[in-house]
């Protein structure tokens, strides 16, 4: 990973905020979509070192909290059930349901396994014949390939026993939704770089030149962010909109091809519930038919789910940029990681989260340096 | 990664041969148990308080402080790179004396063992505890073994509890930190959660890092030769340095703050947490240290703790401030400041 430093590179980073600094004149609002980002920029400390002029907003980029309840819950009753290996990234054990999360079902003694790879509850299935085994398949397009590749190798393996429950979302649909909400003060966008190193950019110069904004492809690292912010300004500054890629050692155009065909083969795109935001059309994407032996959702018939969000927590607008995280009134409060009332304070990509972690609810004096 | 052990070539005593893993009857007081007594934990640790065999072991006392400590340690897997819960089970015990500056002298050993653990892996277990007990000239003078069912354990548990004695003039402690105190590290960190994290169940994670587990209390005699120097002691174990210091920020009721630039960490420690989504600050070690030091002491102790193997790499990482009472923050390589908050830790796998 040694690779990274340059990124990360403190004297590279001052020379982008100084130039930042130098060319920003008007007050600008710039969207970083993905939580991957917000974690990065909160970590360090990206925000409190830009010109007050330019304010970042945190998009609905966290795949964790977008999964909509009533989804959690069916894995929650998927999960309870004898016979029944669960298996799912960490981050998803803690999201609360209506009444619970994997976490409580888990020590009621169902059997429910974090893995790090879809192709991991593969090979669970291959050992465990005698089990179903059920993968937790939620993500943006860039966990999709895997997971479409674990269907494929369950189908290729014969397995009888593998099924996924599939909630993928799509970043392009979500970006248009905040572009067409009567109130979006969105005005740039920072897309996410990890879903454009699968996707390509292609599908983005539709929507800078039909909404005038500017989007620039993106990384993570803190001279990436910075370079990412440097270019949208510049962009805002000259009154242009257009798409840059400022995530070039990554990112291609076209994407990666291979990886789009075998996401074509299994999924196909659906309108999908966002959680705290709501239904947006063509957002998703869902098991085709001729995979439906693998679906979850047609498997295993769950039955009577009433969900329903607390009524305290604010997330749907923490992700819709309405609201920063801490101008929740239950932020901190009622709501803290270890007892989360909505997906954002759960994930580390989610942007509650990132502010509880980071300290953002306590004031720090400026202290001289060490 | 290290080598396997080689379970299969160790050769048992034999009245222990007729069961090559432990049964209900190993906990049960009687001819089983004392079985166990006599040939595997008596000739591995060896010493006259240990072989009275007594309910309780009388030994030397000395005139002046002691301390206490005890400790349980429940880690899967049972070996890991660099380690097994062996040497955990006698160097994490050890360390806590030694953060209170006590020379650690006498150690007890209770083992809850999961009914058919191969006995080969508790005989290799206790030699590893004989092995660290020896390196720190530490005794184990007492024990005690219970057996569990099946399914009821990880196949061992051990507990320990130490006894050190504190040298006069020493006073280290968790409430001494001041307002000015620079904050020393002695080495790299993270290196032991990570070499645990590498070989659990489910992770096919492959990196060379190894456990740092280590006893410290040959570098804190170096570092307490002018005992009026050190202020506090810790070692950042379960919650890493994130955790020890926000939990001294709070005893002494003073703000750290930390320089990110000059937390060091192994380039393949910092590349498993960027994967795996975890800072090194929160994850755990076993042979490192955190000093709390008067503010013009700082470089002394600094080359003390590097003359000695264990804090070679001993860096000086922040300082104790008046403001912001309870808080440690972080100044980023970019110059910003955040709050290190200390880590919920559900979501790392139990690591010691």
């Amino acid at each position: 990973m040694r690779y990274l430093v340059e990124f990360r590179d403190s004297e590279i980073a001052r020379r982008l905020l100084d130039e930042i600094r130098r060319v920003t004149t008007g007050a600008w609002v710039i969207m970083e979509v993905c939580g991957g980002q917000t974690h990065s920029i909160i970590r360090h400390g990206i925000d409190q070192l830009l010109p007050d002029e330019i304010e970042l907003i945190h998009g609905p980029g966290c795949p964790v909290c977008v999964t909509p309840i009533e989804t959690i819950d069916r894995a929650l009753a998927i999960a309870a059930r004898d016979g029944v290996i669960f298996c799912s990234f960490g981050d998803m054990l803690r999201v609360p349901g209506t009444e619970s999360d994997l976490f409580a079902v888990k020590s009621e003694g169902g059997d429910v396994r974090v893995v790090y790879s879809p192709l991991d509850a593969v090979r669970l299935a291959e050992a465990n014949p005698e089990s179903e085994v059920v993968f937790f398949g939620v993500g943006f397009e860039t966990t999709a390939p895997a997971n479409a590749m674990a269907i494929e190798q369950a189908r290729r393996r014969g397995l009888r026993n593998f099924s996924m429950l599939a909630s993928h979302v799509l970043v392009p649909p979500a970006i248009e939704a905040i572009l067409q909400s009567p109130a979006n003060r969105v005005q740039a966008f920072l897309a996410a770089g990890h879903v454009c190193s699968v996707m390509g950019f292609w599908q983005y110069p539709p929507l800078a030149e039909a909404y005038g904004v500017p989007i620039v492809v993106t990384g993570f690292e803190p001279v990436d962010l910075l370079d990412g912010i440097r270019r949208a300004v510049l962009q805002l500054e000259a009154g242009e909109a257009r798409v840059e890629n400022a995530y070039e050692r990554i990112v291609r155009r076209e994407g990666n091809r291979a990886a789009q065909e075998l996401v074509e083969r299994v999924f196909e795109v659906t309108a999908r519930a966002w959680r705290g935001i709501g239904e947006i059309p063509s957002s998703g994407l869902r098991i085709r038919e001729a995979y439906a032996e693998f679906d979850a959702e047609r498997r295993f018939d769950v039955e009577g789910l009433v969900s329903h969000e607390s009524e305290l927590c604010r997330s749907g607008e923490v992700l819709q940029g309405a609201i920063k995280p801490h101008e929740c009134a239950a932020f901190g409060k009622e709501c803290t990681p270890r007892s989360p009332l909505g997906a954002t304070m759960v994930s580390g990509e989610g942007a509650c989260a990132a502010y509880y972690n980071y300290g953002r609810f306590v004031p720090v004096a400026s202290v001289s340096q060490a | 990664m290290t080598a396997p052990l080689d379970f299969e070539s160790w050769s048992c005593p034999l009245p222990l041969r007729d069961y090559p893993s432990i049964i209900m009857g190993h906990g049960g007081g009687g001819k089983l148990s004392s079985d166990l007594v006599e040939h595997l934990f008596l000739p591995a640790f060896r010493n006259e308080a240990l072989e009275e065999l007594g309910d309780a072991s009388v030994v030397a006392g000395q005139a002046g402080s002691i301390a206490l400590s005890t400790d349980s340690f429940v880690v899967r897997p049972l070996f890991f790179p660099g380690g097994s819960i062996g040497e955990l089970a006698v160097n994490g015990t050890l360390n806590d004396l030694a953060m209170a500056g006590a020379r650690p002298r006498y150690l007890t050993a209770g083992f809850i063992l999961e009914e058919g653990l191969p006995l080969a892996q508790l005989a290799a277990i206790v030699d590893r505890m004989a092995e660290a007990a020896r390196t720190a000239s530490v005794a184990i003078v007492t024990g005690d073994t219970k057996v569990v069912e099946r399914g009821h354990g990880d196949g061992c548990y051990i507990n320990t509890a130490g006894v050190g004695f504190v040298p006069a003039g020493v006073s280290v402690g968790p409430r001494r930190a001041r307002s000015g105190d620079a904050v020393l590290l002695s080495g790299p960190i993270g290196d032991h959660g990570i070499a645990v994290m590498s070989v659990r169940e489910g992770l096919t994670f492959e990196t060379e890092i190894r456990s740092d587990t280590a006893a410290l209390y040959p570098l804190v005699e170096r570092m307490l030769e002018q005992p009026e120097m050190v202020h506090v002691l810790r070692d950042p174990t379960r919650g890493g340095v994130c955790a020890s210091l926000n939990e001294l920020a709070q005893a002494s009721g003073v703000g750290i703050v930390i320089e990110e630039t000059c937390i060091p960490a192994r380039a393949e420690v910092e590349a498993a947490c960027d994967l795996l989504g975890l800072d090194p600050l929160s994850v755990a070690n076993e042979g490192k240290l955190l000093a709390i030091v008067a503010p013009g002491a700082a470089d002394e102790v600094l080359t003390r703790m590097r003359a000695h193997p264990l804090g070679r790499e001993a860096v000086r990482i922040g300082k104790v401030t008046a403001e912001n009472a309870g808080i440690v923050a972080v100044r980023t390589a970019l110059g910003a400041l955040r709050v290190l908050t200390p880590p919920v830790g559900e979501l790392l796998p139990r690591i010691c």
